[in-house]
């Protein structure tokens, strides 16, 4: 069974169809690639799968492992597996970033009837994972996200990645604000995760982050929706030609 | 800074007809005064100190929106009358606040706890204070002879309708004395419980803090249990002797048909730090006033409250922070979290006297409003005399951030704990001022429990 199919949807955001019929089937161990011009709906997508308030789905929808994910608040999305790493991570002043990972990940797994992490195994885990993504301590002290940089943002989207081991990843732009080095370190973390039964849905404009998460399949979309999808070689036909050629496809 | 003064019109129109038309201060409290008077702590002095006090409640009756400094909390609607007092408390309603007591004590503080309004020494830990504390019950004081200003005891710099209510009703309460350079090795926890339904008590007390005292006081309000609708009307009168520091938290987590109406005055000595804490977590109609006078120059106010509301609650925080003299800072910080048809209160009030340059005044009030009907007020009013000072205030009015719940929901918080999470931090806010560990956690054990009952 597909882990993840959406058929045909179509969102509005205030009476402004944005997704027109677009449709995308992810199957588990594989790695899909969505690339396309600004504004052309790929973090409408991410939030729509993720069940972000304030979008209207007037058609069609979404499967993850069979099951209606329309059907289902965030939260339990997130305790069935499905995980965003935000293009625009929020700030959180005032809750610790500790508190917070515990609370969401012991929440996730109260949900699956799994038991709680106790505190000694919850922070043993932590610190393993942000030693493996080379997060400092000392971020993890802080409010979520509060005073971080761009790239610290993205890095800690990735560390609760590998804290929560979710079965679907969608990466929206995790390349964004990422230095050289990093980039490579959270790449490398994305392909820790990589397994058969999880799949990656990775959102980016730059061929570069494809060297190092490698995909199986890549998508185009344009305008609300998927106009080409191909293998590899698809990424680095968009690198030297860029977007012009689906202008008109749409 | 220019001078200004604020003085938002609201909603007052509209009541005036309703209001003139009820204006019968309620016969039960005029019957058991006339009926208890003579048994009442205090005999000469004091006793005629009462008997003006209570004609001067009688004359202006309960306060009523009508009164600019109540405007919010009309007690003629949301209390209607003044109920009997309690009667002295039994073996089996001492038995429930025993209960009550444990409940809410702070592990490590010294307990004095006040049952119905009366001192209980079988309840409280007094022999465990230490050298430099004297505390008395205000029963004694009042009741001997040989304090000759005695009936001092029941005026206050300030009076309204409730205060001389107080001094009127008064049966009991606790005198702390605290000597020159002595510091409490730990807090001391004033306990308030309540075991009789629809039945009132008075309390006032006395806090004197010598010269570089360091205290914490904390004043609980409970209820034991099976007590409901009771009605809790208590003063405490503060001086803070110079260079002294006193951390001075109240706690109202009354039963859910209670009245608390509380009234704290403070004397703020020269190079003195006060830090206030005030939280209303129960109850359903409380009012915690403070007038706050900085007496002596080079003196640090600082003024945090959290009002948490839900169903019908209805919590009112006024405070009247007067700068008598230069160079002394205040700082009120305000947060109230409002579900369902909650109503919270905030009237900040900074006077600036002529001499009082240098003064730098500021007042912080941010609402948090969980449901369509709940709803805050919110009145900063700055009076300022002096020229050289900085004084400000600022206000902010909204729900919680739906991108930031959504990021703990897709982290899979379910929405209320998502919702609780924030809470926390925005209250939090707050709170973080309370430097002692252990009533810092008292504090936020009190929210959780709040939130926890949210459901
Ligand atoms: N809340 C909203 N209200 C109005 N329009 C919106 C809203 N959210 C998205 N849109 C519009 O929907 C379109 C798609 O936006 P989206 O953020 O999904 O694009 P994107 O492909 O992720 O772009 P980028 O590459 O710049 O991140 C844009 O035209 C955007 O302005
Ligand atoms: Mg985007």
């Amino acid at each position: 069974m597909a882990l993840l199919e959406v058929k045909d949807l179509q969102v509005r955001v205030e009476d402004r169809e944005i997704l027109h019929s677009l449709s995308l089937t992810v199957n588990p161990g594989e790695v899909h690639a969505i690339m396309g011009p600004n504004g052309s709906g790929k973090s409408t997508l991410s939030h729509v799968i993720a069940g972000k308030p304030g979008y209207e789905v007037t058609g069609g929808q979404i499967l993850f492992r069979g099951e209606d994910l329309l059907e289902m608040e965030p939260d339990e999305r997130a305790a069935k597996g499905v995980f965003l790493a935000f293009q625009y991570p929020v700030e959180i002043p005032g809750v610790a970033t500790m508190n917070f990972l515990r609370t969401a990940l012991n929440a996730q797994r109260k949900a699956r009837g799994e038991s709680e992490y106790s505190t000694p195994d919850f922070l043993k885990k932590v610190r393993e994972v942000a030693k493996s993504l080379n997060i400092p301590q000392d971020m993890l002290k802080r409010g979520v996200n509060v005073g971080f940089s761009g790239g610290e943002k993205k890095r800690n989207e990735i560390l609760q990645m590998a804290l929560f081991e979710p079965n679907l990843c969608i990466l929206d732009e995790m390349d964004s604000g990422l230095d050289i080095d990093a980039l490579r370190i959270a790449a490398d973390g994305v392909n820790a995760l990589r397994s058969p039964e999880r799949a990656m849905v990775v959102i980016t404009h730059y061929q570069r982050l494809l060297n190092y998460i490698v995909p199986d399949v890549v998508h185009v979309m344009s305008k609300g929706r998927v106009v080409k999808s191909g293998d590899r070689q698809l990424s680095l036909e968009l690198e030297a030609a860029g977007y012009a050629q689906f202008e008109h496809a749409a | 800074m220019p001078s200004s003064s604020t003085r938002p019109r609201g909603r007052k129109g509209f009541w005036m007809n309703l209001v003139l038309a009820k204006t019968d201060t309620g016969p039960a409290v005029g019957n058991v005064f006339v009926r208890t008077h003579g048994r009442l702590p205090g005999a000469g002095p004091v006793a005629d100190i009462r008997a003006r006090a209570f004609e001067a409640y009688k004359r202006a009756g309960l306060p009523h929106r009508r009164i600019e400094e109540w405007k919010y909390t009309d007690l003629r609607v949301l209390m209607r009358d003044v109920l009997p007092r309690a009667p002295q408390p039994d073996t089996a309603a001492l038995a429930r606040a025993k209960a009550a007591v444990e409940k809410a004590a702070i592990e490590g503080a010294a307990k004095l706890v006040l049952v119905d309004g009366l001192f209980t020494p079988n309840l409280s830990d007094i022999v465990q204070l230490g050298q430099g504390v004297d505390v008395r019950t205000l029963r004694e004081v009042l009741e001997n002879p040989a304090n000759e200003g005695r009936g001092d005891l029941l005026l206050t710099a300030t009076t309204d309708a409730v205060i001389s209510l107080n001094a009127a009703m008064v049966t009991d309460g606790v005198v702390i004395t605290v000597t020159d350079g002595t510091v409490l090795s730990r807090p001391i926890q004033i306990v308030h419980v309540a075991t009789t339904s629809s039945a009132s008590s008075f309390t006032r007390s006395y806090l004197r803090l010598g010269k570089g005292v360091q205290a914490a006081v904390v004043e609980s309000f409970v209820a034991a249990e099976g007590a409901r609708a009771y009605q809790a009307n208590d003063a405490v009168i503060v001086s803070v002797g110079d260079a002294a520091n006193l951390a001075h938290l109240h706690v109202v987590a009354d039963e859910a048909d209670a009245t608390n109406i509380s009234s704290v005055f403070v004397a703020l000595g020269a190079k003195a730090k006060l830090n206030l804490f005030n939280m209303i977590c129960g109850g359903a109609v409380s009012r915690y006033q403070g007038f706050i006078t900085l007496v002596g120059e080079g003196s640090a106010l600082s003024v945090n409250g959290v009002n948490l509301l839900k169903d019908k609650q209805h919590g009112d925080t006024t405070l009247v922070i007067d700068h008598a003299v230069p160079h002394c800072t205040s700082r009120e910080n305000f947060r109230a979290v409002v579900d369902d048809r909650g109503h919270s209160v905030f009237q900040g009030h900074i006077i600036v006297r002529p001499d009082a340059q240098k003064t730098d005044g500021r007042m912080m009030t941010r609402a948090l409003l969980l449901s369509d009907e709940a709803e805050a007020d919110n009145k900063p009013e700055l009076e300022i005399f002096a020229d050289d000072v900085t004084c400000g205030h600022g206000a902010t009015t909204g729900a919680l951030d739906e991108s930031l719940l959504f990021y703990l929901r897709a982290r899979g918080l379910p929405e209320k704990e998502a919702q609780a999470l924030l809470i926390q931090a925005f209250v939090g806010e707050a709170i973080e001022s309370i430097t002692n560990d252990q009533l810092r956690e008292h504090v936020i054990a009190a929210a959780e429990r709040w939130l926890e009952a949210r459901g």
